[in-house]
């Protein structure tokens, strides 16, 4: 009777470790799940870009989303749809913004984005991030007339920041924590945050160092403003996919490691930084940060601080 | 669809670290939406009385005044109406006077920029009622005034607009409701009333769907405090024996 129990419960055994064996044994050639399995039974990739973020994503002459952040896209794409072996894989391209990306990506409208999305504790509970493709620090933006060259000297001043942006937090701390009697104005994108500025109803702006290049390689007395202050924060941009998508994630991983080990990454960067971009062929001039350098050196999906 | 609901989100405190929380803020937004329409309103019933009067007056060149301003600020979307008050007049009227105007303190330059920009919006719109109130009395009133002496002014003080008034309220009631919809455009200039506060807080916790619940949620409850305040104003203007008031 012992032995028919025993030998029974090890029957059992041995089918629940044969069910068990291909989740366990997750190679290359594990079936394929979640978004990438959508995407495969679809025939359909539907991917999320920014209209205005210079120079990671936004519109061209043609109205075509480009930048630093859609090059890393497009690579992107060509590794699933050779993971997929589906060469003629449709690609769908939708507009997304900081209030709508991480609705659209969970109720399944946008597969996955590489745009400019911090990643962050407070994301993290809803999405997944990828490996960091871009690190920067929230600086401020202002002319070279104000003499502002600090976070202190904006005591009492008109300061702009984009609305629910990591930059606006920080500001509003710092005024409530230091009494510095600034006013903030929150602006809808960055485009109205330079707006602000330019018309004098700001003395400085606060917002991740590259885009605040970006903004001001579009004006035309670009020479009169400056970068300038300590950087508050240290963010890091990842790719957003569904939480526990491992396969896409691991996907993604993969592809900007090898990207940003081998150099190709660096190419990217200059192409997008350091010289002329569309659509009026001006030149940002950022140099390569030392957390850009770091992480070039060693890809993570760390949080940074 | 994978989302992780937290309605103890509402709760916590702000990531600003000014001591709030997040349904403090959104409290804060109801409070500045409501004032918002409020002044609103009142600036729209004010400006479309006079446009409208001007329409109704026998005069063509009044008429001509009044027509003009209500082609203009009802054909011009309202988006593009606020970034004209916020941003085009303050460069076009003098330096100094643009320059004083940029000086005030941000959070009451777009009050009193979104003021004025839905207050001439809805007062086109009332100023066009106003003026159909008028029509829609039998010429017999005017006539008769004037016949037992009233001059204009009296005439439309004290016999026409009364009627009037009377007479279009369930329009106006539609234009108190629409304005306080409308006032959602001021956060595109950086107002954080209601739905500027529920951007905030999908930015900051990442949880949008209990952010634009608990915001559809305000928005419906003082659409029916307006709807209540409407129909008791109704009552107590009420004449026996007179249509529709």
């Amino acid at each position: 009777m012992k032995t028919i129990l025993s030998t029974c419960l090890g029957a059992a055994a041995s089918a629940v470790m044969l069910l068990l064996m291909p989740v366990a044994a997750s190679g290359q050639n594990a079936p394929l799940d979640g978004t990438l399995k959508k995407i495969a039974d679809d025939g359909v990739v539907v991917i999320g870009y920014r209209e205005a973020s210079i120079p990671f994503s936004y519109y061209d002459d043609a109205k075509n989303p480009v930048g630093y952040s859609m090059d890393l896209t497009a690579i992107i794409l060509d590794r699933i749809k050779a993971k997929l072996g589906k060469p003629d894989l449709q690609v769908r391209k939708l507009p997304i913004t900081s209030q709508n990306r991480i609705s659209l990506l969970q109720n399944g409208t946008i597969d996955f984005e590489c745009t400019t999305t911090t990643h962050n504790a407070s994301r993290e509970q809803q999405v997944d991030f990828s490996n960091t493709f871009f690190a920067i620090g929230t600086r401020l933006l202002t002319r070279k007339s104000t003499g502002i060259t600090d976070f202190p000297d904006l005591k009492g001043q008109n300061v702009v920041v984009g609305a629910g942006t990591t930059s606006e937090i920080l500001l509003r701390k710092m005024n409530a924590d230091q009494g510095m009697g600034m006013n903030i104005i929150s602006a809808k994108d960055h485009a109205e945050s330079f707006l602000m500025l330019s018309t004098g109803r700001a003395k400085a702006m606060m917002m991740d160092d590259a885009l605040l290049a970006g903004e001001r390689a579009k004006t035309k007395d670009a020479s009169e403003f400056i970068i300038t202050g300590t950087p508050q924060s240290r963010e890091a941009y990842g790719c957003m996919v569904r939480k526990g998508d491992a396969q896409l994630k691991k996907l993604l991983d993969e592809t900007l490691a090898e990207l940003q080990t081998s150099g190709k990454a660096v190419a990217i960067y200059d192409k997008w930084f350091r010289s002329p971009i569309p659509p009026r062929g001006l030149n940002l001039d950022f140099a390569l940060s030392d957390d850009m350098k770091a992480l070039f050196a060693a890809p993570n999906d760390k949080i940074l601080n | 669809m994978g989302y992780n609901w937290n309605w103890g989100v509402l709760l916590q405190p702000v990531a600003t670290g000014e001591g709030a929380t997040y349904l403090g803020w959104i409290l804060h937004g109801l409070l500045l939406t409501a004032a918002l329409t409020l002044a609103a309103w009142l600036l729209a019933l004010l400006v479309g009385t006079a446009f409208g009067i001007l329409r109704a007056w026998p005069s063509r060149l009044c008429d001509a005044i009044g027509a003009t301003y209500v082609s203009l600020f009802r054909n011009v979307p309202l988006i593009v109406q606020f970034f004209i008050w916020f941003f085009v007049v303050p460069e076009v009227l003098p330096t100094a006077i643009g320059d004083w105007i940029k000086s005030i303190t941000p959070s009451t330059q777009v009050f009193v920029v979104s003021v004025l920009a839905l207050g001439f919006f809805t007062g086109a719109r009332i100023c066009e009622q106003v003026r159909a109130g008028i029509a829609a009395l039998p010429p017999g009133q005017l006539q008769a005034a004037q016949a037992l002496g009233f001059r204009l002014p009296q005439t439309f003080r004290h016999i026409l607009l009364p009627q009037c008034f009377r007479r279009i309220l369930p329009p106006l009631t539609s234009e108190f409701l629409i304005i306080s919809k409308n006032s959602a455009v001021a956060s595109t200039i950086g107002l954080l009333e209601l739905s500027g506060q529920a951007r905030q807080l999908v930015d900051f916790t990442a949880q949008p769907y209990e952010s634009f619940i608990v915001v559809t949620l305000a928005y419906i409850g003082l659409n029916i405090v307006i709807l209540r305040l409407m129909e008791w104003i109704q009552r107590r203007i009420r004449l026996p024996g007179m249509m529709g008031a």
